[in-house]
């Protein structure tokens, strides 16, 4: 792979696949005042008579698109990561529960989101959006990934949470391989048989990096982006279970519950494997800038670097 | 159903029962042998612990026979504890959290916008439900999105699970609330057939999103039950059974 080149944020992906789908009249934007920020303001500004704004009330905004929903439209509804938790019942309930499928997208996911603060910071919101039956959970990697993937949701027939980033990450597809991705199957970036490094979101980059180095130090490293964290690729884990000596995952998010859990409940069940599992420990964030952050909580390359190694 | 369950909500079911006969009697357009027409008017009934109300009513429009009556709140049966879209034919939200029905109704009423459609969406709420934030969230996004065809009933039945709405959390002049929303409001006899029928055509037929606040009896029509908070989730024992079917027929 070439050097990555660098895009923008995952949220500004979200933002393009609005106006790419916004072709089917089923496409309704659902805003609860962070248009701007979660970048759905691009739908906005082009079909502002299928943009609904509901001010700053997301319990409402959730159960305004279960509504839709049941009348055919296919809701995309946005807010922070953080304050969608605030209705998590209102998705569970009113939205799985029934099976209606609404589309929700929590930008600013992750610590990364930096300078805000540990209020804004959400490292579990995978965690909760995938104990929810029948949703999906996705976390994308980079901008182009995210709007393939978002865009790919038009046609999805389950409730899901799309996780984005606000910051931007350097560019792990471009406009050509971008095309092989598929919802709910891990995108190998690297083969390598030593070790296999599964990240998501913001991480994938760093993944891929440590692997570049790892390779100067003997190791062949797989990289996997796992941008699904349910349904999860568990034919892909199988096989890497079987193939490599050991799995780092890695993840903007807390350790608990969220991709390297769901990796672990998965591969102890059926290949039981060395795992390490790099992500926030089990403690909340604070201001700072996002490189300073995730070096704080260990998520760095060479944090990665060290954890692959001492698998082989 | 409730005594045969030995669970439910006698009190809300028979609080809202008249509305409800009202309303599907004279308003809604619906039909079991086209149940998801998309023209369809909607019901969504927020309180959903009344599902034995939505039930009785749905028998009597041909969606459900008396076998699933029977089935109430047992294993596979399509008459869940709470009223549910999912196991229900002719039901258009699955309820049970409260405050969670008027914005779905909205967004019901915003699909209709989109559509060109022209359906009706009635939400019944309860009175304690109002307690619930969202409720006033949904209540605002309704006016100021200058909503049509979106028509509340409030079942203002003055008790909740534990006791007394105003011991519990006084809501007090509910209409007046509403109305500072921007919404239409009618205060009505939610027992008087006539003032039910009235009003319903009255918000039909007003623009804007209007609600009808009810002021009904927890409980009405069995003497024990009325005004009784014990009444709110309890199944009636076998004599009280008998004798609230004596008081009712």
């Amino acid at each position: 792979m070439s050097a990555p080149s660098t895009g923008g944020a995952s949220r500004d992906g979200y933002g393009a696949a609005l106006l790419d789908i916004a072709s089917d009249p089923r496409v309704v934007v659902l805003e609860a005042d962070l248009g701007k920020s979660t970048k759905s303001c691009l739908f906005r500004e082009e079909y502002p008579e299928r943009t609904i704004s509901l001010g700053i009330a997301e319990q409402n905004m959730m159960l305004v698109a279960a509504g839709l929903a049941s009348c055919g439209k296919v809701p995309f509804a946005s807010t922070f990561a953080i304050f969608s938790e605030r209705a998590f019942e209102q998705v569970r309930n009113g939205i799985a529960r029934p099976g209606l499928t609404v589309h929700i997208c929590g930008s600013h996911g992750g610590i990364h989101t930096g300078t805000d603060g540990s209020s804004a910071q959400s490292i579990e919101d995978l965690a909760l959006y995938r104990t929810i039956p029948g949703m999906t959970v996705m976390h994308p990697c980079d901008d182009l990934s995210a709007r393939h993937l978002t865009a790919a949701l038009l046609n999805h027939d389950s409730p899901s949470y799309t996780r984005t980033a606000r910051n931007k990450t350097p560019r792990m597809y471009d406009d050509e391989t971008v095309n092989s991705l598929e919802i709910g199957k891990g995108s190998v970036l690297r083969s390598g048989s030593n070790v296999a490094i599964i990240a998501n979101g913001v991480m994938v980059h760093k993944a891929m990096s440590a692997a570049e180095e790892l390779s100067t130090r003997g190791i062949d490293a797989t990289v996997v982006d796992m941008h699904t964290l349910k349904p999860l690729d568990t034919e892909l884990l199988d096989r890497l279970a079987i193939e490599c000596s050991g799995i780092v995952t890695v993840e903007d998010h807390s350790v608990i519950a969220g991709l390297g859990s769901s990796v672990a409940e998965h591969l102890s069940q059926t290949n039981p494997t060395k795992i390490k599992m790099l992500g926030v420990q089990d403690h909340f964030g604070e201001s700072g800038g996002s490189e300073e952050l995730l070096e704080k909580v260990g998520l760095t390359r060479e944090a990665i670097i060290a954890a692959s190694e001492s698998l082989v | 159903m409730v005594h045969k369950a030995g669970a439910g909500h006698p009190g809300g079911s028979l609080s809202a029962i008249d509305l409800l006969v009202g309303l599907y009697s004279t308003q809604m357009s619906v039909s079991p042998d086209d149940a998801n027409n998309a023209d369809r008017d909607r019901f969504v009934m927020s309180k959903g612990h009344a599902s034995p109300a939505v039930y009785s009513i749905l028998h009597e429009m041909g969606f459900l026979v008396k076998s699933d009556l029977d089935g109430f709140r047992t294993m596979g049966s399509v008459c869940q504890g709470h009223v549910d879209m999912k196991w229900t034919n002719g039901v258009d939200f699955s309820a049970g959290s409260l405050g969670m029905g008027l914005s779905f109704g909205l967004g019901c009423a915003f699909a209709a916008r989109l559509n060109e459609q022209d359906f009706h969406t009635w939400v019944m709420i309860g009175d304690g439900e109002t307690q619930e934030g969202q409720i006033w969230e949904a209540f605002m996004a309704a006016s100021y999105h200058d909503i049509q065809n979106l028509h509340v009933i409030v079942d203002r039945n003055r008790i909740q699970n534990d006791d007394f709405v105003d011991v519990q959390m006084e809501i007090g002049d509910i209409a007046s609330k509403i109305s500072s929303f921007g919404w239409s409001v009618k205060e009505i006899d939610g027992h008087d057939m006539e003032h039910v029928v009235d009003a319903l055509s009255w918000a039909a037929n007003t623009p804007g999103p209007n609600a009808i606040v009810a002021h009904t009896v927890k409980g009405k029509g069995v003497s024990f039950m009325e005004d009784n908070p014990a009444f709110h989730g309890k199944a009636p024992t076998d004599e009280e059974l008998s004798q609230a079917l004596e008081e009712l027929a």
